[in-house]
């Protein structure tokens, strides 16, 4: 039956994370901004309550939300709800900080999703991150130029090359590596390697100095004859022309709609704040051509953020009930990473010279907001998956 | 049950294979009569038998209830009888209704003997609701208007005025029309909300009810009304002194109304016309009961238009797919243009999201939930993005798509129409 309210099982969790949004990240918030590569050491304490969440039932990131097999009949909302609705109260409290909550990486999403019963007991507790941009690829990943080699000798895989945009690449224990391991064989080669920090031949070089985010670390990591052992492949070590390289896409498929969620709790931050600002309370009885042009503004805007949300949920939903949803996947990425900037971006002008102070956190969130129309797929990679699917198009067809 | 009885035997049912689906909705309708030992057949009441009020209430919602996009059962077969109906019977004669309004008199008789009021009838007054369908609603209107936005006006506003007495009606009110909507042969029933005028406001009617011995005197103008010179019910908002506003059932033939043919810029199909109340005498019985909420009734009007719009928009995205498909420009489609193609996607996207809000105001209303705040953002939604949706699919046609032999500029002249229509079709 049609209904779009969240359970209150699930407000429970949200309001949980939305505490921890006001009462730990937002004290912090401008101070790690401006710090930038400052370990926010407050989050230590939050990885026991990080932990208690995920035993709980809910998982806080991107984590845990691998699809689960159906054993009930009936309507889930799982966790992927769990995820979208966690992720969007707390990064009402700071974006920045959320990326940076230790174990929470997006490399635990793919040892999650891919792991083999030992390689999850191994990785336990350990915080991952994702390494697939390399200077020349950005979001054609399936040309990415770093090489595994495996060395039968030894029984290790020997990895060659240079990443760049690695999210916590200095702060996690463990580095989820794309490698080729045939440059000839194209997508189908590409594997990902579990390389733990401090390995001979893992070497961070660079810590980006960025526009918004400044609390989570952005790091250049060089892969020099770095060996791993054989065991730290994820998923087969076949080249199977057909399946493996959507099969690493289709973790996209999970984590899309989470960045959704970061997208609409950046932008009903900002919108919650300009209203405090403003002194405006909604006026929603007032036909739209007699609200004054801030009003008008800011309803517009609030409509905006209810439509990326709701997509956002939509995604999820479909992900808990094992429905294919790569395509409102991306609808819910595209809607939301463009609303939550123009959000933000608007908020700090209809705040004027206040909005665009350090003394408010308005202008930090308009530049916390642009990252989300990039990572996890640029607007143009989402239009590119919902036209194709929409059009019937093969990447050949619609380059 | 009467109503899904005759859309059984149709012709209709018979010519489009729909009788299996038909059969199979009678069946249920038989059964949950059973079920409940009444037999929806004897409600036929006649004037004054009942001696309260009839109102329906909200569907049982628990704080628990998953978020959920599946339709029931009985939406959904629905929605199968209706986007066939629109495919098949309602788009082909859409042009033909926006030349020349008149020529889609046979697809309403069609819509008609569809059904499409008696659900929202109570049992008790011939029709099957069990409780106020407000989803329901909204399903119809935008499955309605991916056919035509007109037609679809045309055909629900009969159920917008029954929704609206059900809701609002006084027992004699309800009595003598509702009764008759849920018949063979129902008359043909409208509302009437929008004025003229740059600056009105629905919320404030100008259309004046003087009270005077024996009842009102009632005067003002009415425009954008759906079937407004052939209806035989109009209900009519408007401001009584020192009360605030109000609504009246007027009948279309009473002395002092004056009813005209309207041209607008689109929904020509939908018969829209202005009435003109010049001291117009209606006795106290026409005013609706004193429950009338008029707040709820212009956001459920306005849920209406939202439904309109989503089906509309999604017509233009499903139309530029397949022509953006087939026409070729530089050796290939032009869909393999990332221009196009971009465009297409983030069509569909707003679309989708248009919906998504709808269908959340539609539920929260349908559950006794406030639902002002979230029929007023899906509001903006579907007229800014509506409109773009229908803009771009002129665009992406070209000058092709600026000839009236496509659909595409009748669908953006009907889609301004969102964001001035406050009346109409109340879910």
């Amino acid at each position: 039956m049609i209904s779009l309210e969240i359970p209150r099982r699930l407000r429970g969790v949200a309001t949980m994370a939305r505490d921890v949004a006001q009462g730990m990240f937002r004290p912090i918030s401008r101070k790690y901004d401006r710090a930038e590569h400052d370990y926010p050491v407050e989050l230590d304490s939050l990885r026991a309550i990080v932990d208690g969440m995920a035993k709980g039932g809910s998982s806080i990131g991107a984590t845990e939300i691998k699809r689960e097999k159906s054993e009930r009949k009936g309507v889930r909302n799982g966790k992927n709800m769990a995820a979208v609705l966690n992720v969007e109260a707390l990064c009402w409290g700071d974006l920045g900080l959320l990326l940076t909550i230790p174990g929470q990486g997006l490399g635990n999403a793919a040892i999650a999703a891919v792991a083999t019963p030992e390689q999850k007991e191994r990785f336990d507790g350990k915080w991952a991150a994702m390494a697939i941009t390399e200077p020349s690829t950005g979001s054609d990943s399936a040309a990415i130029r770093t090489t595994a080699r495996l060395d039968e000798a030894t029984d290790e895989w020997v990895i060659n090359g240079e990443k760049i945009f690695v999210t916590c690449g200095e702060r996690a224990d463990l580095v989820v590596v794309w490698a080729t391991i045939d440059r000839d064989q194209g997508r189908a080669a590409i594997k990902s390697f579990v390389v733990e920090r401090g390995r001979p031949g893992f070497d961070v070089v660079r810590l980006d100095h960025k526009l918004g985010i400044r609390a989570s670390d952005t790091a250049t990591i060089h892969f020099t004859d770095c060996r791993v052992p054989r065991t730290n492949i994820l998923g087969s070590e076949e080249i199977q022309t057909r399946k493996g390289f959507a099969g690493v896409m289709q973790t996209f498929d999970n984590t899309r709609p989470v960045v959704a969620a970061m997208a609409a709790g950046v932008a009903r931050a900002a919108l919650d704040r300009t209203r405090e600002l403003l002194r405006m309370e909604p006026r929603w009885r007032r036909p739209r051509w007699q609200l004054d042009a801030t009003e008008a503004e800011l309803q517009r805007l609030e409509a905006e953020l209810e439509a990326a949300w709701l997509l956002t949920l939509k995604a999820a939903w479909m992900a808990d009930n094992n429905q294919p949803n790569s395509m409102q996947a991306s609808m819910a990425k595209a809607k939301a990473g463009r609303m939550a900037n123009e959000v933000t971006l608007q908020c700090v002008s209809l705040c004027g010279a206040l909005g665009y102070s350090e003394d408010e956190l308005l202008e930090k969130w308009a530049r916390d907001s642009k990252i989300l129309d990039i990572f996890e797929g640029t607007q143009q990679i989402q239009q590119l998956i919902i036209a194709r699917r929409l059009l019937g198009k093969s990447s050949r067809e619609l380059r | 049950m009467a109503a899904l009885t005759r859309f059984a035997g149709s012709e209709f049912a018979d010519r489009n294979g729909l009788r299996p689906i038909a059969e199979r909705l009678l069946h249920r309708a038989a059964s949950e009569a059973v079920r409940t030992g009444k037999s929806a057949g004897r409600a036929f009441a006649p004037l004054g038998e009942l001696r309260k009020r009839s109102k329906l209430k909200p569907r049982e919602g628990k704080p628990s209830d998953a978020f959920d996009l599946t339709p029931t059962e009985d939406q959904q077969m629905m929605r199968d009888v209706l986007r066939r109906f629109a495919r098949e019977s309602v788009r082909p004669a859409a042009h033909d209704a926006d030349m020349h309004p008149e020529r889609g008199a046979e697809v309403l008789e069609a819509a008609g003997e569809l059904g499409l009021t008696v659900d929202v009838i109570p049992e008790s007054l011939g029709g099957t609701a069990e409780h106020r369908e407000i989803l329901s609603s909204v399903l119809m209107a935008e499955d309605l208007a991916w056919g035509d936005m007109g037609l679809a006006l045309a055909a629900l506003s009969g159920r917008g005025f029954a929704a609206a007495l059900t809701d609002f009606g006084t027992v004699d009110q309800q009595n003598r029309y509702l009764a008759a909507m849920a018949e063979e042969d129902a008359p043909v029933a409208a509302l009437a909300i929008d004025e003229q005028g740059p600056r009105s406001n629905p919320s404030h009617p100008q259309t004046r009810a003087t009270k005077v011995d024996g009842g009102y005197r009632l005067v003002g103008t009415k425009v954008m009304v759906p079937m407004a010179t052939s209806a035989d019910l109009f209900l009519v908002t408007a401001s009584v002194d020192g009360e605030g506003p109000t609504a009246f059932v007027v009948p279309g033939g009473r002395a002092g109304l004056t009813r005209t043919a309207a041209r607008t810029m689109g929904l020509a199909s939908a018969q829209l016309g202005t009435l003109e109340f010049d001291g117009v005498m209606l006795d106290g019985s026409t005013r609706v009961s004193p429950e009338y909420d008029h707040a709820r009734l212009l956001d459920l009007a306005k849920l209406g238009v939202c439904a309109l719009a989503v089906g509309t928009a999604q017509s233009v995205v499903d139309y530029v797919i397949e022509y953006c498909n087939e026409r070729e420009a530089f050796g290939e489609p032009i869909s393999h243009k990332q221009a196009v193609a971009f465009m297409i996607a983030d069509m569909a996207t707003e679309v989708d999201g248009m919906r998504l809000t709808t269908w959340r105001a539609a539920a929260r209303a349908e559950r006794g939930l406030d639902f002002h705040r979230e029929v007023k953002l899906a509001h903006i939604l579907c007229s800014d993005h509506g409109m773009k949706v229908g803009s771009n699919g002129v665009q992406l046609l070209g000058g092709h798509g600026f000839v009236r032999d496509h659909p595409v500029e009748r669908w953006y002249r009907q889609l301004r129409a969102v964001s001035i229509l406050s009346g109409g079709l109340v879910a």
